[in-house]
């Protein structure tokens, strides 16, 4: 992808200010038809949801006491992924977007909750709700765009640092929380500008490590010792789980921004932003990943990232009974919805990492916001 | 020579321990989160109730009977307890009276609730609540409360759902060691909550009931006291009822040079002048919203999403207070205003009180 401004064909230059506008507002009337019904469904639901993922996690790791006995290992560890999968996506992320806070339930606020993860869940909070919500495939803005390791857009400049990111990818798949981690921690920028020393870093620091550290004891200490015998298969089992979590959002959350199809944006296209003009960002800059129920659920109902991105606050299970009304818009409007299964949206965005680990091709693209205009003021105006 | 220092008492122990290793092991969650799943009412647990029955005491008016947890400590007769309930799937709290006598040999309480016209919890609690449901519970509070030994002649002045927290004082023994009058006025005889208890106690010769039906013979005056109860200022008396009645109750005592006789209820705030209203910020949770003069804080923070913590909603339980750090807050029942000064922690009532100016709230 392309900044948005940079386009042979803009896709949205068919839009007047007016057309943006109207957009916003018939969005504003979604989500607002959601918020007079939201209630008791949602709260039964993400309490079952809890009910249920916390009973399969101790099971799963009762099994696991017995993890000699391969097929216990087995099912074990495969409960314990799942619950772990079920956590960190359809608990975790929504109930720390403030999803459920509408419940004013001390125990399911954003404000209370803490997720099996190994950033705290007040690190992440401002890394992902306010900055890359916010600022949504803003190129120099969105962190997300690579997370500072990668090149995921032509107009993200190469070093040859960038060589080596299919790996950096993989290896970030593989343990995503802690790359998480420290993406949340900014380490990579704050160590760069001789920041690590401040107060305020060395806290939050401070925060991560005791949060490692619980997670650790509790994952690769504590359940393998309480295993007795099964120590070495029971350790196996969490780091296999694990591993399973972390591939796993990764991919659901690479299928969210990196696809082709999905639009990006210059830093002062959205210098004055209107409602209008940032819910139309929002549409453009994400992808959804078609499947089923089960897929919903499992992806933390991030296979409606793009109503996800439109609203990020409302219950997740509503976004697929709104899906079909965004969807209307988006053609109404003579957008694209992207969206496909999950093989075929993670291999675009793999694609797109391992292509543009080398320099662009042909002529040099503008790299920087040379062009004055405004993406969607272009439109029209 | 030597010299020994006492070892410390060793404070930790085996419970204690396995409760640290439990958390090790259900971190980031607690052992209670599991636990809660099984047995809500456990001892050590946050404190909750499950309802056991539900029975319709007039065409408004239903009696929960409750289970609670562990770890209740009781009540006295003429408490209230906070009851929060899931309604529409958001938690709500209210206080309501404990109607049942203490020490009941199977251990549960009951409460009574009238619903009241457009009462969200209220019409909930009465009409829709499920047997089975786990309510959240605080332990019982209150002055509202007889002394001990009981005073020889007493006497209970209340209307509509008034009556409650008297009728768990009537039910804990009260009418075989006082002479008791109870006056009491509803809109008609079948509004009475209690209607039957009430009449059959006062046919037993326990309690001289006076009823009184509103909708044929008006509201009582405090004037008409002298003819039904002859003695009333010399009675000890207990009054709980609308805020017009509480208010009229409590000049005719204080005329008569006899406050200390009297104790109320109240079950609504009475809000006099709103004054100006200002910004709210929430420093803690982020969050800024406008509120007018006549806006409990407390309402405004909810409608932001804020994370409020509530009780009564009439200023009576302090289950709301929040440090006020800086800015100044209007009491909505007489107008007070309370400021703070940067650095402060003025402990304020949201229910109770709006914004008057710019104000910051420590949550």
């Amino acid at each position: 992808m392309t900044v948005i401004q940079h386009k042979p064909v803009n896709p949205i230059a068919h839009l007047s200010a007016e057309d943006i506008e109207i957009l916003g507002k018939e969005l504003d009337a979604i989500r607002d038809r959601v918020l007079a019904e939201r209630g008791e469904s949602d709260a039964a639901y993400i309490r079952k949801v809890i009910k249920t993922q916390r009973t399969l996690e101790m099971s799963s790791r009762a099994v696991l006491l017995f993890s000699l006995f391969p097929p216990a290992w087995v099912v074990g560890t495969a409960g314990l992924a799942v619950a772990k999968i079920l956590e960190n996506m359809e608990i975790g992320h929504n109930i720390l977007h403030g999803q459920y806070d509408f419940m004013r339930d001390p125990k399911i606020h954003s404000t209370t909750w803490e997720w099996d993860h190994v950033s705290p869940a007040e690190q992440w909070k401002h890394s992902h709700n306010q900055l890359h919500h916010t600022y949504t495939n803003v190129l120099g803005k969105d962190n997300d765009l690579g997370y500072g390791i990668m090149r995921v857009d032509e107009d993200q400049k190469w070093y040859p640092m960038h060589l080596g990111q299919p790996l950096w990818n993989f290896l970030n798949a593989c343990f995503f929380e802690y790359g998480i981690a420290a993406y949340d921690l900014e380490l990579g920028r704050n160590l760069r500008k001789g920041r690590h020393k401040t107060p305020e870093f060395r806290a939050r620091l401070r925060g991560v490590g005791r949060k490692i550290r619980r997670q650790v004891l509790k994952d690769y200490v504590i359940h393998p010792l309480l295993s007795g015998p099964s120590f070495l298969s029971t350790l196996a089992a969490t780091f296999t789980a694990n591993l399973i979590r972390n591939l796993w959002s990764h991919s659901v959350i690479m299928c969210g921004h990196f696809p082709n199809g999905v639009e990006t944006f210059s830093k002062t296209s959205i210098e004055g932003e209107t409602r209008g003009e940032w819910y139309l960002r929002q549409m453009l800059g994400s992808a959804n990943i078609s499947g089923s129920r089960l897929m919903h659920v499992m992806t933390g109902n991030l296979s409606f990232q793009i109503e996800h991105h439109l609203f990020p606050d409302l219950p997740s299970k509503r976004y697929q009974e709104i899906a079909p009304q965004v969807r209307a818009l988006f053609d109404r409007y003579g957008l694209s919805y992207t969206t496909g299964p999950l093989p075929k949206q993670v291999a675009s965005a793999w694609w797109k990492v391992i292509r543009l680990s080398l320099p662009n091709r042909g002529a040099a693209r503008p790299t920087t916001d040379e062009r004055p205009a405004r993406a969607l003021a272009t439109s029209g105006v | 020579m030597t010299t020994t220092v006492p070892h410390p008492p060793a404070k930790t122990s085996v419970r204690d321990r396995l409760l640290r290793l439990a958390e090790t092991v259900t971190t980031p969650l607690l052992p209670a989160d599991y636990l809660d799943l099984v047995a809500p009412l456990r001892a050590g647990a946050a404190l909750r109730g499950r309802i056991v029955a539900v029975d319709r005491e007039t065409r408004d008016a239903a009696t929960l009977t409750i289970q609670p947890g562990r770890d209740w400590r009781g009540h006295l007769p003429g408490q209230y307890v906070r009851l929060g309930v899931d309604v529409d799937g958001v938690r709500q709290w209210r206080a309501y009276s404990v109607t049942s006598a203490p020490d009941r040999p199977d251990g549960l309480i009951s409460v009574t609730v009238k619903a009241i016209p457009d009462g969200r919890v209220s019409n909930h609690l009465v009409h829709r609540t499920r047997v089975g449901t786990i309510v959240q519970l605080d332990q019982a509070t209150g002055d509202f409360v007889l002394p001990d030994p009981v005073p020889a002649r007493v006497l209970f002045l209340t209307a509509g759902s008034g009556i409650t927290p008297v009728m768990g004082m009537l039910r804990s023994g009260v009418p075989s060691r006082a002479d008791v009058v109870v006056v009491h006025s509803a809109p008609t005889p079948d509004d009475v909550v209690f209607g039957g208890q009430l009449r059959a106690l006062a046919a037993q010769g326990g309690i001289r009931l006076v009823e009184r039906h509103t909708d044929r013979d008006g509201l009582l005056g405090v004037d008409e006291l002298a003819d039904l109860v002859p003695d009333h200022l010399d009675r000890q008396t207990w009054a709980c009822g609308p805020v017009g009645m509480l208010d009229a109750v409590q000049e005719h005592w204080a005329a008569a040079g006899v406050a200390d006789r009297l104790h109320t209820e109240r079950f609504r705030p009475t809000v006099i002048a709103p004054g100006e209203g200002g910004t709210v910020t929430f420093t803690r949770a982020g969050l800024t919203v406008a509120a007018d003069g006549g806006t409990p804080i407390l309402d405004a923070g909810e409608a932001a999403g804020a994370l409020m913590p509530s009780g009564c909603r009439m200023g009576i339980c302090y289950g709301c207070v929040l440090p006020l750090r800086q800015g100044a807050v209007r009491d909505l029942r007489d107008g007070t205003l309370t400021t703070a000064l940067p650095g402060d922690g003025v402990l304020i009532q949201t229910c109770v009180s709006a914004a008057a100016g710019t104000c910051d709230i420590d949550l």
